[in-house]
């Protein structure tokens, strides 16, 4: 089970966005998508997802293009999460994640009990279960982005794309749907996520895709991948990355932006 | 949500037994007041095609006067809720009526040349829903060719910009109309009235209705995956686009076909599928049932007002906007300071 791009260029109603994009996406790895704004990480996982077409190169899914898998079967291998940050319709919690199943079942279908079943037990492995039949614009932002994922799981894909899953959120939120993200990995499934933190990727991911103006500019394992020269050559200016101490002695890794001198 | 999944059913029982008495109440009241024992002996004895026993002219009251107004009202309502509720999901706010995409605006111009053109009734109820399908089916090609990144909004637009294209239009036949025929004709059903509704012409305006309700009925799932955004709803394995075009085509069918048999009666479809929304949620296999319900009541209520509170009848419409207006106020200030 592998997502994979080969020379992808993509953008939208022929404006190309991206060039040369090369990158996999292994089934039980957590990669994190860096960026600047513009840079084209929201194209990518559109392109990624089949929501827009490449302009250019191929998107695979297990080796077969991902325009030729049919538009229901690809919903039940590739999940997307969108940022909770707009406003929804009046639905519960449970109707909310029970929309997961849709590819799963025929057009004049409405959820059956196993449907329900499995939106339930989402909800459970994300630990919100007791929010179930809370109205979805009445929980908090950190608590609907959970319900996204869950929603994601219980389409059963194997794939979750996520779009700055931890933006809108506060700090503890943050953290919060990062551990929920790593606790996804162990039961098998490959997140790709796109963030505005180069912490959230040093926290949970395996690998990292730096892209810059459309382009590839690093890629590889988290922790090389992360270091104060490619971090300043994609954010355009001095980051350094520090190692900290926390008082229970763990040593972690924080990239933090260096201030510019005062100007005379 | 005062009426969730678990309450639901209670709650739509309630509402139905709440529809019989208007329905009651409705045969019994007007001009000439018909007890309410003698209303369904008369339709008991018509159902078995026996003798009520009654006076001929109470009979014709209740089946020939009575049966097919009340009957009108019903799907009237029952439809514009319905395509409302519809349209509300589709395009995903919750202030969205069924005559967004032009289709009353179509059907007045139709009926507006047929009276122009002095055809009889049924001409001019015909031409209304062509009209109607017309004006329907230029917004969602002009959409279609235009296109963009959010598809719609584009045909939000268009059925604004088109609306106001045929609007122009309804203006001019006014101006030519012959001002002591037919500009009333055009003005009253302009304004909206069940005093048209015969017998005869309820299965052409009914039947097509049932359809659409049933259409989106079976959709009722989709729709509710349709109310995400269109990402979200392609990325779930829905088909958009398809299934975009067979709400549009089920609700312009629903309300083209009411308003060529009662004109145009605004309010009824913003405003229930709303009170609905706010009472059950979004989930359309609540949504549904609840606006048609309370539609078909509110229509119904509003026309039985209409025939017996003043000695001449007043047009529905004029009704539908009083008690609309603050209504819908109410209902803003409620959601809006309860989420604020």
């Amino acid at each position: 089970m592998t997502l994979a791009a080969r020379a992808l260029d993509f953008g939208f109603r022929g404006h190309r966005v991206g060039h040369g994009v090369d990158l996999e996406f292994p089934a039980g790895e957590i990669v994190c998508l860096l960026g600047p704004n513009g840079s084209g990480k929201t194209t990518l996982l559109r392109t990624l997802l089949g929501l827009i077409a490449p302009l250019a190169g191929d998107v695979t899914l297990d080796g077969r293009s991902l325009e030729a898998w049919p538009g229901r079967e690809r919903a039940t291998r590739l999940a997307y999460v969108p940022q909770a940050a707009q406003s929804y319709f009046d639905f519960s919690v449970l109707e909310m994640v029970q929309m997961g199943r849709t590819a799963h079942r025929g057009v004049f279908a409405v959820p059956g009990e196993r449907d329900r079943e499995l939106a339930l037990a989402s909800l459970a492995r994300l630990r919100i279960a007791a929010l179930a039949e809370r109205p979805i614009h009445r929980v908090s932002g950190g608590e609907c982005q959970l319900a996204l994922i869950a929603r994601a799981l219980a389409s059963e894909a194997r794939h979750l794309l996520m779009d700055e899953p931890t933006a809108n959120l506060d700090f503890g939120n943050q953290a919060l749907i990062l551990d929920e993200v790593a606790r996804l990995k162990a039961s098998g499934a490959a997140v790709l996520f796109s963030t505005h933190h180069p912490d959230h990727a040093l926290r949970i991911a395996d690998r990292v895709v730096m892209l810059r103006d459309g382009k590839v500019l690093a890629a590889g394992h988290a922790g090389d991948t992360i270091n104060s020269q490619n971090l300043s050559a994609l954010y355009g200016r001095p980051i350094d990355v520090a190692e900290v101490v926390s008082p229970d002695g763990v040593r972690r890794r924080t990239c933090v932006a260096r201030e510019l001198p005062p100007m005379h | 949500m005062i009426l969730p999944r678990s309450r639901f059913p209670a709650g739509i029982l309630v509402a139905i037994a709440l529809l019989v008495l208007l329905v009651a109440w409705s045969f019994t009241v007007g001009r000439f007041a018909v007890a309410a024992g003698d209303v369904v002996r008369v339709l008991w004895a018509s159902l078995f095609g026996e003798e009520s026993g009654l006076a001929r002219n109470v009979d014709a009251i209740v089946l020939q006067v009575r049966a097919p107004r009340v009957v009108a009202a019903l799907a009237v309502g029952a439809a514009l809720a319905a395509a409302g509720a519809a349209y509300q999901n589709l395009f995903r706010n919750p202030l969205v009526s069924p005559d967004i995409l032009g289709v009353s605006a179509g059907c007045a111009l139709g009926a507006g040349i047929a009276v122009l053109a002095s055809l009889p009734i049924g001409a001019i109820q015909a031409f209304a829903f062509v009209g109607g399908l017309i004006a329907v089916g230029l917004v969602v090609a002009i959409g279609t060719w235009i296109g963009g990144r959010d598809p719609v909004l584009t045909l939000v637009l268009t059925g604004v910009v088109v609306g106001s294209l045929f609007g122009a239009g309804i203006a001019l036949v006014k101006y030519v109309a012959d001002p002591y025929n037919q500009l009333p004709a055009i003005t009253f059903w302009l304004l909206g009235s069940f005093t048209g509704a015969l017998p005869r012409d309820l299965p052409a305006t009914i039947v097509p209705i049932a359809l659409s309700v049933a259409v989106l009925w079976l959709l009722r799932w989709r729709i509710d995956v349709l109310a995400l955004s269109e990402d979200e709803a392609r990325s779930l394995g829905v088909n958009v686009k398809h299934l975009r075009i067979a709400i549009i085509v089920a609700a312009t069918l629903a309300t083209a076909s009411a308003v060529s048999l009662a004109g145009t009666i605004g309010w009824i479809g913003l405003l229930v599928p709303h009170a609905a929304r706010l009472l059950t949620g979004a989930a359309f296999a609540r949504l549904l049932p609840l606006s048609l319900v309370l539609g078909a009541g509110f229509m119904l209520a509003v026309d039985t007002a209409c025939r017996t509170m003043f000695a001449t009848e007043i047009p529905p419409g004029v009704v539908t906007a009083f008690v609309g207006t603050p209504v819908f106020i109410a209902l803003l200030a409620v959601a809006f300071r309860r989420a604020s």
